[in-house]
């Protein structure tokens, strides 16, 4: 059966844990005795039962009401495996929300009839739109409380829409629910007759399962290089895990941006027959021909196939979650597939405010929950892609005192910055240099003919 | 791919940056299904070598099938096998049953051995290849990362839980400011004196660990299995809090049927587990000192 990551966000008190709770218990997915005994909890604390308590498992979380965390709960549809990611709305938690989007193939954005369009409401379909979440579905929540008004819902639709336009994101479907009531949460309901769209469960079912990446050019970020003796083993072996393409034995492969070449031997398993290919998203290995020296983080291409990018330099949107903000003048820590180099902000060019989606300029840093389109510039030379063409090397991470504090996508690769010394080379020094590059690797000569 | 090759890249990549990023890396081993699991999949991101040693803590209240199954299997594969023990609260008799009930039982046997036997505080024992004996262990190396196999739907506290998960120096883990994850980049910078529990089978249920056992063909402990008396284990723990449960299922195919569409299609797994039952959120309080 095939399985999909789903997150519900929004803002906090609109419903998700509640609607979350619901489906579970409605599809039957809570295993036996799980919703009488949070009954039973609920009457022992003399407090009105709420489906959200099925989902806020941490003691801090039912004290107050909140979900800080977020969890992740499984349930089927008869077509489909699911994991739930139940986002928390509050804006202190937002990183919990991100690290729970991220994983997502897909959102359901919950909005409160009665409350409408608020802050979070806006900044989450913004983060969605930056993380690439692209299948998405608005509940309009609460529907009881406005009559089930089909004005209420029209309104909120319109206003929604016109905002997620803005930053590219088509509803595929926009449901009136009460998500309390389980009012068109699994079928139809009379109390909407107005509506004759997808129930929530109806709308899940019809997201399209993630495409494969096995059609698209071949790349690689090198995870590590093993070496194992134990057992007289005496292979080499270059792990990772392709994003995209696939790649057999005898294939020439490139290292960017090293621009090491050699030729792929043997897939390497274990406990699995014989094989000669690999492609995307499998964890593999492979034995190369000739023995290079790369290290981990330099991504694999077929030669002269692709279309990764080196430089030093990339046009990038960022959204910021550290404490301290991302200031310019500071040197952090990027990741990008498993590479890491130190990171500058070269220019931020605007701010992309969550309210209004407008320009601040002259800003020195990015502020926490913050969103922004800047250049970034890196120590050394990097490959990637953009989001566009390959979402794994496409996105990023910046570290500071030790914490993932952002992530970004890329948005266009930029010349490279041209710090390094340019000076002829004789005749002489390029063929010493070819001599060396070629029969010792292992000193790691560059190459001044590039 | 399908879900199961899907859940075990995916578990084989976090392997991988866990060893690449931590120098002092091991992995705790229960000896049951799912850190079986583990260990498979770590023979498959290392091509069928374990590059670091496994940790038991041994409470001296395992169903005792277990100990000798534990011995057998790393003198086989030839692997690393640390061993950790409170040898003062089972001298003390401070125990369940004993002097404790059973959560302070746990904290006493598991969470203050686990702690204590990662920080090298306390001595180790491990596996002789030779001679197939404990002997005590040189190192004192304090372990900063540590590879676990708990998943998101065993209880509501594990499902809160990031891949790499940091603990500060006391071992304590912080539920309402938990580092963000982003993609597959997962926090692997730390300060000196954090150390970080990673969690590669989070996303796994129950029912996927079986179908890959079967699918694999992995050998696992045969207390999981009815071996005639109508009983047999769904997970496994300390017996005086882990009680088998009523089952016919003979092999690896019988134990996912009866959990897909069997009597245990809707029965949590730790229901066998006496001390998951004393009041609310009791698990989430061990796990904020240390627990698994």
């Amino acid at each position: 059966m095939k399985r999909m990551n789903i997150v519900i966000t929004g803002h906090v008190d609109h419903g998700k844990s509640t609607l979350t709770g619901r489906l579970l218990a409605d599809t039957g997915s809570l295993p036996e005795g799980k919703l009488e005994a949070v009954k039973a909890m609920c009457a022992g604390n003399s407090r009105p039962f709420e489906y959200a308590f099925l989902l806020d498992a941490l003691a801090d979380e039912q004290k107050q009401g909140i979900t800080i965390d977020s969890a992740r709960v499984f349930f089927k549809s008869p077509l489909r495996e699911y994991i739930i990611i139940d986002a928390p709305g509050h804006i202190e938690f937002l990183k919990n929300m991100l690290s729970g989007a991220s994983r997502a193939s897909a959102a359901v954005l919950i909005i409160d009839a009665k409350e409408g369009i608020a802050e979070n409401s806006r900044r989450h379909g913004l983060l969605l739109s930056l993380l690439g979440i692209r299948q998405v579905v608005v509940v309009v929540n609460k529907m009881d409380l406005v009559n089930y008004s089909r004005d209420v819902f029209d309104r909120i639709c319109g206003d929604y829409s016109l905002f997620l336009a803005e930053l590219g994101v088509q509803p595929q479907h926009f449901i009136p629910v009460a998500a309390r009531e389980g009012v068109n949460l699994i079928s139809g309901s009379a109390n909407t007759p107005w509506y004759t769209g997808k129930s929530v469960l109806e709308a899940l079912d019809s997201f399209d399962d993630e495409q494969s990446l096995e059609d698209k050019p071949f790349a690689m970020s090198l995870q590590d290089v093993y070496k194992f003796t134990e057992n007289n083993d005496d292979r080499r072996i270059f792990a990772g895990t392709p994003s995209t393409g696939t790649i057999s034995a005898g294939d020439r492969v490139a290292f960017l941006p090293s621009g090491k070449t050699s030729v792929i031997s043997t897939v390497e398993g274990f406990n699995t027959e014989q094989r000669f290919n690999a492609g995307a998203g499998e964890a593999t290995g492979f034995t190369l021909e000739t023995q290079v020296y790369v290290k981990p983080g330099e991504v694999m291409v077929k030669e002269g196939e692709g279309s990764i990018k080196v430089s030093d330099r990339f046009r990038a949107n960022i959204f910021w979650l550290g404490s301290k903000p991302f200031e310019t003048g500071r040197e952090y820590k990027l990741k990008i597939g498993c590479a890491k180099t130190s990171v500058t902000i070269e220019k931020i060019e605007k701010l992309i405010d969550a309210q209004s989606l407008g320009k601040e300029a002259d800003r020195k840093g990015i502020r926490r929950h913050e969103a922004a389109t800047l250049l970034l510039k890196t120590s050394a030379p990097v490959a990637f892609d953009t989001f566009d063409a390959n979402e794994p090397l496409g996105r990023f991470v910046i570290i500071d005192d030790y914490n993932i504090a952002g992530g970004g996508i890329i948005l266009e690769a930029l010349e490279k910055s041209s710090a390094r010394k340019v000076r002829a080379y004789s005749k002489h020094e390029v063929e010493l240099n070819r001599f060396i590059r070629k029969h010792y690797p292992h000193w790691e000569c560059i190459n001044i003919e590039e | 791919m399908d879900h199961l090759q899907k859940l075990e890249a995916h578990s084989v990549y976090i392997l991988r940056e866990a060893y690449r990023e931590f120098k002092s890396l091991s992995m705790l081993w229960s000896i049951g299904k799912d850190s079986t699991v583990l260990l498979w999949l770590t023979r498959k991101a290392f091509f069928g070598h374990v590059p670091f040693p496994l940790i038991h803590i041994d409470t001296a209240f395992k169903v005792p099938e277990m100990i000798a199954y534990r011995n057998e299997l790393c003198l086989k594969y030839r692997i690393n096998l640390i061993v950790g023990q409170n040898t003062e609260a089972l001298a003390n008799n401070e125990t369940f049953p004993g002097g404790l009930d059973r959560l302070a039982c746990c904290k006493k046997l598991k969470t203050e051995a686990l702690v204590n036997t990662l920080s090298g505080a306390w001595g180790r024992q491990r596996l002789d290849f030779e001679t197939g004996a404990l002997v005590p262990d040189k190192s004192r190396e304090a372990f900063t990362g540590v590879i676990a196999g708990v998943r998101a739907d065993e209880e509501g506290s594990r499902s809160k839980e990031r891949v790499f998960s940091a603990r500060d120096e006391k071992s304590e883990w912080d539920t309402a400011s938990q580092p963000p994850e982003l993609w597959n980049q997962y926090k692997t910078e730390f300060a000196p004196g954090t150390h970080v529990r990673i969690h590669p089978l989070l996303d796994w249920t129950e029912l996927n660990i079986w179908e890959y056992i079967e699918r694999e063909n992995i050998p696992v402990i045969p207390l999981y299995f009815n071996q005639g008396d109508g009983r047999r284990y769904r997970s496994l723990g300390c017996w005086p809090c882990t009680k088998p449960v009523e089952s016919e299922a003979r092999t690896v195919t019988e134990i996912i049927d009866e959990l897909k569409s069997g009597k245990f299609r809707n029965i949590a797994e730790r229901s066998g587990r006496e001390q998951d039952k004393e009041g609310g959120g009791t698990l989430e309080a061990l796990r904020k000192d240390g627990y698994m």
